[in-house]
């Protein structure tokens, strides 16, 4: 049973608390940009076997949007973070690291 | 390869079974192959299969991380239907049902295809109309589908509660040559008929690598060391993004668990498959008496091959509801499938970036049933580069906005 810890209540959030909500730190595309970067905001996704970072939204608690780290291999979790912020913040990165050196996501690391 | 038939099983009981042979080879790989096929799942096979039958390619290998049908092809509830609402779908499914009614005959091996009948429940006004939409459009397709009432429901699955207090049974959609078959049966067949035309089968070899030069394929990089081919076609159902990775592209798919379960086995009580979509959940009655039960995917990217319970929990809680006697039985097993999902919940068959490699992958939840249609197109292209069957499944739908809408008509697309 997944357990997300929300950084806004505090709460160990369990599952069926929780709404899974997608990719994290998706950069929006809109009028302006090329098709190729439209589409891949639309439909391209990282969907990878390791490290991965998402959105979750703390739906049957307070409410809130935040942000987690796993691993869709193990299903470890990392940890979680808010949404205020366009990448994982360090703290995370460095906990990753710890547990997976040379791990890949994106362009963060 | 033997044939199997009447004869050979009095034949092999006279000599206690001795004469049997092993259904296909398990050869060491080749330096090089004219076509390598990734995944022998049902879809890999099929493809494999085609190439050979309808195109004369053999020199073929097919490569599997695990064994042949360990994938999703060995873990799905087996539901054949072709009721689908967009035409290129309704093609592609019709014609994998219509291969499905004599495969058993073309194989020389047993798929107990079991044309049962399968029923999709109405069960709020917006799915009547949904339905009611979807068999008009099946009538112009040529797919035999009709809506039918709640008593006639009740007459086919008498277990059913047409009254529940919250989703009441409103009507249904029939397929009358809908129904299942043996899912390891589809693969051992169409792998021992692949080894019979002198394909390498080759398991436990993990491809780890795409190997290219100047845009073009040139062959893979495998557990078993490098191996040349000049096409390649990648049939890896949840994995396809890591392989897409392995060739420097990414695809507009999500890789999440679905589940299945089954319950012990019991006296025959239902002898068509149903399908409550609202609630998310179906089942029907394996030969040997299990209610075979399935229900809806988890929300987050997982690769474990293991779901959540509480998906399981909303899908029997959700079935107490219109099969009371459902609550009275014990359940034996529960596992899951990693299962690629599209955005539109339709497949993709196609050409990708990297010239001579091409991808079947997409069919997220409801891929079994596609199996024969789907190798049949994906060989066709493959072979000749264009398939009718497979034009509308190509990967620029997405840049092109023609998306192949298959999620409103079923909410699960099982
Ligand atoms: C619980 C569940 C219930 C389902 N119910 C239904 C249903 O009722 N009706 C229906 O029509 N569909 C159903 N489906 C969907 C259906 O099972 C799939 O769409 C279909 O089996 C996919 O077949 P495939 O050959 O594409 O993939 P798979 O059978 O998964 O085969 C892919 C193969 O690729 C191999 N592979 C992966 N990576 C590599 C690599 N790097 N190198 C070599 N090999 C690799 C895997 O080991 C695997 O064997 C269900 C699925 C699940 C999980
Ligand atoms: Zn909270």
């Amino acid at each position: 049973m997944l357990t997300l810890q929300c950084p806004y209540c505090g709460v160990a959030a369990d599952e069926t608390e929780l709404s899974a909500g997608g990719e994290a730190h998706l950069k929006r595309f809109g009028p302006g940009s090329s098709e190729e970067e439209f589409h891949d905001y639309l439909f391209t996704r990282e969907n990878p076997r390791g490290v991965h970072f998402e959105r979750w939204r703390h739906s049957h608690g307070c409410g809130k949007w935040f942000h987690a780290a796993r691993d869709t291999q193990t299903l470890e979790v990392f940890g979680t973070y808010k949404a205020q912020t366009t990448e994982p913040p360090k703290d995370i990165r460095d906990a990753i690291t710890a547990k997976r050196p040379g791990w890949t996501w994106r362009d963060v690391a | 390869m033997k044939r199997y038939s009447a004869f050979a099983i009095a034949r092999e009981a006279l000599r206690n079974h001795t004469g049997w042979e092993r259904a296909w080879r398990s050869p060491a790989p080749k330096r090089h192959y004219d076509v390598i096929i990734v995944g022998a799942g049902g879809h890999g096979l099929a493809t494999a299969y085609y190439l050979g039958k309808n195109f004369g390619i053999t020199n073929v290998a097919i490569l599997e991380k695990g064994w042949l049908g360990g994938g999703n092809t060995g873990r799905n509830t087996t539901i054949i239907r072709s009721n689908y609402l967009q035409d290129p779908s309704a093609a592609i499914y019709e014609k994998a049902r219509s291969l499905y009614e004599t495969l058993s005959q073309d194989l020389n091996y047993n798929l107990m295809f079991s044309p049962r009948g399968v029923i999709m429940l109405a069960q709020t006004q917006h799915e009547v109309r949904g339905y009611q939409r979807t068999a008009h459009a099946n009538a112009l397709q040529g797919v035999a589908t009709e809506f039918i009432t709640p008593r006639r429901v009740k007459e086919l699955v008498p277990i059913i509660n047409l009254s529940g207090p919250r989703y009441p049974v409103l009507g249904g959609l029939w397929q009358e040559r809908g129904g299942t078959a043996r899912h390891d049966a589809v693969a051992w067949g169409y792998a021992r008929a692949c080894s019979d035309m002198g394909m390498d089968i080759i398991q436990k070899c993990e491809v780890t690598g795409v190997r290219t030069e100047g845009g073009k394929i040139t062959g893979v990089e495998t557990g078993k060391g490098p191996i040349d081919c000049q096409k390649l076609g990648v049939v890896v159902a949840g994995h396809s993004g890591v392989l897409a990775d392995m060739a420097g592209f990414r695809l507009p798919i999500e890789s999440v668990a679905l589940q299945a379960l089954v319950s012990e086995p019991i006296k025959p009580c239902m002898d068509v498959v149903v399908m409550a979509n609202t609630v998310h959940g179906y089942m029907s009655q394996s030969d040997k008496g299990e209610m075979v039960i399935g229900g809806g995917t988890d929300g987050s990217n997982n690769y474990t091959q293991r779901g959540s319970f509480h998906h399981i929990e909303e899908t029997v809680r959700a079935l107490i509801e219109t099969f009371p006697m459902v609550s009275r039985l014990k359940m034996l097993r529960q596992w899951g499938g990693i299962v690629d999902i599209t955005g539109d919940r339709s497949p993709i068959l196609s050409k990708t970036p990297v010239e001579g490699m091409f991808i079947n992958c997409g069919w997220g939840t409801g891929g079994f049933k596609a199996i024969p249609g789907s190798g049949w197109g994906m060989a066709e292209l493959m072979a000749k580069g264009h398939s009718p069957l497979t034009q509308a499944f190509g990967l620029e739908r997405f840049r092109e906005g023609r998306f192949i809408d298959e999620s409103v008509a079923a909410g699960v697309a099982h």
